[in-house]
């Protein structure tokens, strides 16, 4: 991937036609995996005493999954204010990593359009997005259209649960599994050679024991860094001892 | 909790969030990074896609221990393999779902 024609590159992007379209259809897995999920919060946020506005005030504002599950449940327990913005903050953390490599396929973008952007990057955007942007044909535009619409899945889905209750059966049509085969396709997308193999492989065994013994979630960050570090180094001995030889 | 309580409470909680999710993007995405790190940069999605989803296949999210044959598991590895095939996204979803319902039958 080259980023000396950056300039043209705008150009080029900013008329090429059916954005909305294939944005919205690039967030469409997201949304169903969303539904089952943002219904189950939207139930326990009602549960928790918070109206339908609240929830979707919450939803519109913090747009983390797991973060939102937590802030209800330690509503629910009585927390303080301090406390539930503090776990939120920790548990969040996570996505300064994908923003971090986000900055790669936007570079040159304009202040305020990051800005905008960045305010949609979660697990499940930041996967889409980075797998569309080795492929062809996508751009900024169509990547704010993933960010967009996924949101409104959270705040549709999140605000139904506590509206309405969950009205998909726990369970049905095996929906629950919906963001894990979107993780595990992706991930079948990320792996173009050896290398990339070897650092899901290295990243997977590190997670999995980091996630029994180190508490909360920072096993991800942890994990992916510890990770790309050891897939990194991999290939720098691999260059180097092809120069050598 | 007042309404005010909690408005300032999800305005916090909507601060903690946004900051680790713009600072990054807005401070790097107008200068060139070094090769070194951008060749890191391009592991990170494998890592972070890897590090969500293992422990999700071989642990027990309750009790936060190992769990070996989870129906996670098992889904897993016709979806990654039909993933693989078909390299379609929507599909692999639907594909996965179906048979995790179909598990669950058993």
């Amino acid at each position: 991937m080259t980023h000396t024609n950056n300039a043209a590159d705008e150009a080029v992007q900013d008329i090429s036609p059916g954005w909305l379209r294939e944005g919205l259809v690039a967030a469409a897995p997201i949304a169903l995996g969303y539904f089952p999920l943002g219904m189950a919060m939207g139930v326990l946020g009602q549960k928790a005493g918070l109206s339908a506005g609240m929830v979707a005030l919450m939803s519109l504002l913090v747009y983390a999954g797991s973060a939102q599950f937590i802030a209800v449940a330690m509503l629910g327990t009585g927390a303080g204010p301090g406390a539930i913005i503090l776990t939120t903050f920790v548990v969040n953390f996570r996505h300064l990593l994908m923003s971090f490599a986000l900055s790669v396929p936007l570079r040159g973008a304009r202040r305020g359009f990051l800005s905008l952007f960045s305010y949609g990057i979660t697990d499940e955007t930041f996967a889409v997005n980075m797998t569309r942007f080795r492929q062809d044909g996508w751009d900024r535009r169509r990547a704010l259209v993933v960010n967009e619409g996924s949101h409104l899945a959270w705040v549709g889905a999140t605000t139904c649960g506590a509206w309405a209750g969950a009205f998909i059966p726990a369970g049905a049509f095996g929906i629950d599994y919906a963001l894990v085969a979107m993780f595990l396709c992706l991930l079948v997308f990320q792996l173009q050679g050896r290398l990339y193999v070897l650092t899901a492989l290295a990243t997977a065994i590190l997670s999995v024991v980091l996630y029994l013994f180190v508490p909360g979630n920072a096993y991800v960050v942890l994990a992916s860094v510890g990770g790309a570090t050891i897939g990194f180094l991999l290939q720098k001995r691999k260059n180097r001892t092809r120069r050598v030889s | 909790m007042s309404l005010v309580d909690y408005l300032l409470l999800v305005a916090g909680m909507g601060a903690v969030t946004y900051i680790p999710r713009w600072l990054p993007l807005f401070a790097l995405a107008q200068r060139r990074l070094p090769q070194g790190l951008v060749d890191w940069l391009r592991l990170i999605p494998v890592a972070i896609l890897s590090a969500l989803v293992a422990p999700a296949l071989l642990t027990d999210s309750a009790t936060r221990t190992l769990s070996f044959g989870k129906p996670e598991f098992w889904v897993a590895i016709p979806t990654l393999f039909f993933a693989w095939r078909s390299r379609s996204l929507a599909g692999t979803v639907i594909f996965g779902m179906f048979l995790f319902w179909l598990a669950g039958k058993f």
